[in-house]
């Protein structure tokens, strides 16, 4: 109990609990909508943003909340009318947002900071004012699954039959991928850009076994995102190790446990 | 007034029209079958009626308005084949789906906070509306748990629910079992009585056993009134074989239409 004392953990515990019950929810309504290649186009593709705000002095978080923003824009422009089109889009978007990343940061003179940090997650090195950030976010998404939560299902399920009750599902699609691109800008910070897919999809693909709606799905989604990463952080606390990897580690080894529990009801 | 009718209708994605000179006229009540081979433009003139798409020439009204003003009243069921399985749904979210601002203008501000509950109201009538297909037992299973047929009945309470004077179902039998398929035409024989029904369907016991009119579409359309001349198969060895000939038959029909057409066009 004595890590409780430090700041730094303390501040990367509700980091993880924030960023983990972001993930489950918004991850959840990804994994539904089948958008887990496209939000990871944008989570790779925000190098490029981190790249331009290093060369341009401006806070990371800003500099890749924009630029990731702005990339989903596009994707949602490119693939709501055109979805059999996705893959390539995405693959595009995906290899030029880090190619982006790489260029203004070898034009950044003198740089020399940790990339690998923004790679696989620094939850150690996590800010007040990462905090605050992380905190406002969930609670937008809280209140925008809440207050639209219909309008989600319905797009969600049967996005033909939604525009033909007239709910306009090209604006929630959009405000999805809007929503999904700054969860992967926090998320960054705690299981880094590569990682971050397995955070919004493994606690999501065992929650999606245990509810029958789509609401007990994203809430438990995000108690399960919490355990994995309180898990993640314990484990390399206690053995000196990356703490994103060992975030996505435990989620891994819940979901094969999950499995093999499942396989032996069934059996 | 006719519930639907289409006026010399053409429509073309790009130069090669899909859909010309189709005419038809549907009253109060009918259950209108729609048939035709694959590629016929059956579903771009479903498109068409639910104001997906627009006519090039010619008009379509439901119940005297275009069909994007009239979308309260058209009920609509996708094909079988649509459903994702693994969706965390019930079948009382599937039944209330596409109906959020109907929710916010009848709730009460307390109701209004919490959209992921249903009030007494909906409930009653989720639950009146499953009845009519025989389905209110089911109103707390998964979705994904049900057989076929009892998912298609479910996705047909969907529609009732929005109160429609027009029901469209595409496909509704398609993966369902033939003692399914008889229920599923039997029911929507039953819904004609309420309101009326178009069913676009490779069954010819919808034809034969209870559709009101058959509609063929092969780029250009003919109406076969089957309440004046009941159609009969004379071949009951083989399903593929009986269809062919129904659709030579009223393909010729329609040549005949599109031949007294050309000459009344030249007079």
């Amino acid at each position: 109990m004595e890590i409780l004392h430090y700041t730094f953990m303390q501040n990367a515990l509700i980091a993880g609990i924030l960023v983990s019950l972001v993930a489950g929810i918004i991850g959840s309504l990804i994994v539904v909508n089948r958008l887990v290649f496209l939000t990871g186009g944008v989570a790779h593709s925000s190098y490029g943003g981190i790249g331009m705000a290093i060369y341009f002095g401006l806070p990371i978080f800003l500099g890749a909340s924009l630029f990731t923003v702005a990339v989903a824009l596009l994707l949602a422009w490119l693939t709501f009318k055109k979805r059999h089109l996705s893959d390539t889009y995405i693959g595009l978007i995906w290899a030029v947002g880090m190619a982006i990343g790489v260029i203004f940061v070898d034009l950044t003179p003198g740089y020399n900071t940790d990339l690998m940090s923004y790679l696989f997650g620094s939850i150690l090195a996590v800010q007040h004012s990462d905090l605050w950030f992380m905190g406002a976010l969930l609670a937008v998404v809280l209140f925008t699954v809440h207050h639209w939560y219909r309008e989600l299902l319905a797009i969600s399920y049967d996005s033909d039959y939604a525009a033909l009750r007239g709910i306009p599902t090209g604006r929630f699609y959009t405000l999805l991928l809007i929503l999904s691109a700054l969860t992967v800008v926090v998320a960054i910070k705690v299981v880094g850009l590569i990682l971050v897919l397995a955070l919004m999809t493994i606690p999501t693909h065992i929650a999606s076994h245990r509810s029958s709606t789509l609401y007990g799905m994203m809430m438990l989604s995000a108690l399960f995102a919490a355990f994995f990463t309180l898990a993640g952080l314990w484990l390399s606390y206690r053995y000196d190790l990356t703490s994103g990897a060992c975030i996505i580690l435990a989620a891994a080894a819940g979901l094969v446990l999950e499995s093999l529990w499942r396989l032996s009801q069934k059996g | 007034m006719n519930v639907l009718r289409v006026e010399n209708l053409r429509f073309a994605y790009d130069r090669e029209p899909v859909l010309q000179g189709v005419n038809l006229e549907v009253d109060a009540h009918e259950f209108v079958a729609v048939i035709g081979p694959n590629g016929g433009g059956k579903s771009t003139l479903l498109k068409l009626i639910m104001g997906e798409l627009l006519p090039d020439e010619g008009s379509i009204t439901v119940l005297g308005k275009s069909p994007r003003q009239a979308r309260e009243a058209i009920g609509y069921v996708p094909q079988n084949t649509n459903v994702n399985l693994d969706f965390p749904i019930r079948v009382l979210d599937v039944v209330m789906m596409g109906n959020p601002k109907q929710h916010r203008e009848a709730a009460n501000w307390w109701e209004r906070l919490f959209p992921v509950r249903y009030n007494s109201v909906e409930k009653r009538c989720a639950y009146t509306t499953l009845q009519k297909v025989g389905m209110e037992a089911y109103l707390d299973r998964r979705i994904g748990e049900l057989s076929g047929g009892q998912r298609q009945r479910v996705m047909i309470a969907r529609a009732l629910c929005a109160h429609p004077k027009l029901l469209i179902l595409d496909e509704p039998t398609s993966s369902i079992d033939i003692e399914g398929q008889k229920q599923i035409y039997a029911l929507l024989k039953e819904l004609s009585r309420d309101l009326t029904v178009l069913v676009v369907s490779h069954d010819l016991s919808v034809i034969t056993e209870y559709a009101d009119k058959a509609v063929y579409i092969n780029r250009s359309s003919y109406t076969h009134d089957l309440r004046r001349s009941p159609i009969h198969l004379q071949q009951p060895e083989g399903e593929h074989f009986c269809e062919i000939e129904l659709m030579q038959m009223l393909a010729e029909k329609t040549c005949d239409c599109e031949h007294h057409a050309g000459k009344k066009e030249k007079h």
